[in-house]
């Protein structure tokens, strides 16, 4: 075949005109290697970014949504007798019921944003470590910040790219957009009150008041942190809220969620 | 490296090269499953929390 007999003819030429032979036919030799491992090399970084960028989605995507559909929460309440649609929930602004803070890696709760339109309905797990939450789950709440419905700062993390990019249209947010949270029994619909970019050492962002460490919280407040600028761990992305007003689902669904509001 | 494997590899041109694409499958396969994964986390990118 061709292949064996073209290494003796290129090297042959080319060594009797030079010096010792064999010395630069190794020298061609490893070069040729070296070569061939940078090449493969460079298939390899390029498979990652593949990997990175589309499969973590893929995967991310379809683990969010499974924990989503099996979720053993009833769903709310359909208008009965004759009509149909969805019942719209009465805004209530008394003393929400806030649940008790779950163990790690755990899912409590979901969440929607309608200015994402498009966007599933995202569940939100206990942590915000990336191999157990963050990676596999999709939002993580910081653990020992307020559950939701509390007086104090909900806060939140989720990634911005890959892994199923839970955040990635979180600059889209405009002050006064409604962030639904739903646990199994109550509906939390906050509104966004500012966003920011901070340095990911502070951390005062989600302080039970945010910036104030050690001032006792008087709000409802929500966090969403995420990383900024995308494709980058420079910065974090911040999206402040307060809780507008809750809903047991028992009594429908949030106007918000209808393309009402 | 791949002039070695090529004269190495058993049987007429076609054959060889059907192995080669199931090897470069089951490697990617395996990068995916198993290497990726454990390379991630030491990437500079993709970080989204606050604290230390």
């Amino acid at each position: 075949m061709t292949t064996t007999s073209s290494p003796g003819l290129v090297p042959r030429h080319s060594r009797s005109s030079r010096r010792a032979a064999g010395g630069p036919g190794i020298v061609y030799h490893a070069v040729g290697i070296l070569g061939e491992l940078l090449i493969t090399l460079g298939v390899l970084v390029l498979a990652f970014l593949v990997w990175q960028l589309w499969w973590t989605d893929v995967e991310g995507n379809r683990a969010q949504a499974e924990v989503v559909e099996n979720l053993p929460w009833a769903p709310p309440p359909t208008a009965a007798a004759g009509e149909t649609g969805p019942v719209i929930a009465e805004p209530r602004r008394d003393e929400p019921p806030v649940m008790a803070e779950p163990d790690h890696a755990v899912m409590f709760a979901t969440l929607q944003v309608p200015r994402w339109e498009g966007e599933p309905e995202r569940p939100v797990s206990q942590g915000v470590d990336r191999p157990t939450v963050l990676d596999v789950l999709g939002i993580g709440h910081y653990p020992e910040t307020a559950m939701p419905g509390a007086v104090g700062n909900f806060a939140l993390a989720g990634h911005r790219t890959t892994y199923g990019k839970p955040f990635n249209r979180i600059a889209e947010l405009q002050d006064g957009d409604p962030i639904v949270v739903r646990t199994a029994d109550t509906w939390y619909v906050y509104r966004v009150t500012s966003s920011a970019v901070v340095t990911p050492q502070d951390v005062d962002v989600i302080a039970p008041t945010p910036g104030q460490p050690g001032v006792e919280p008087t709000e409802r407040i929500i966090t969403l942190t995420t990383c900024h600028p995308m494709f980058s761990a420079r910065e974090r992305y911040i999206v402040h809220g307060v809780l507008d007003y809750w809903a047991p689902v028992t009594d429908g669904t949030p106007a918000e969620l209808l393309g009402g509001a | 490296m791949y002039p070695w494997l090529w004269r190495h590899l058993p049987g007429p041109a076609p054959v060889r090269i059907l192995i080669l694409a199931v090897a470069a499958v089951a490697v990617l396969a395996v990068c995916f499953q198993w290497v990726f994964p454990a390379v991630a986390p030491y990437m500079p990118f993709s970080d989204t929390t606050v604290g230390e």
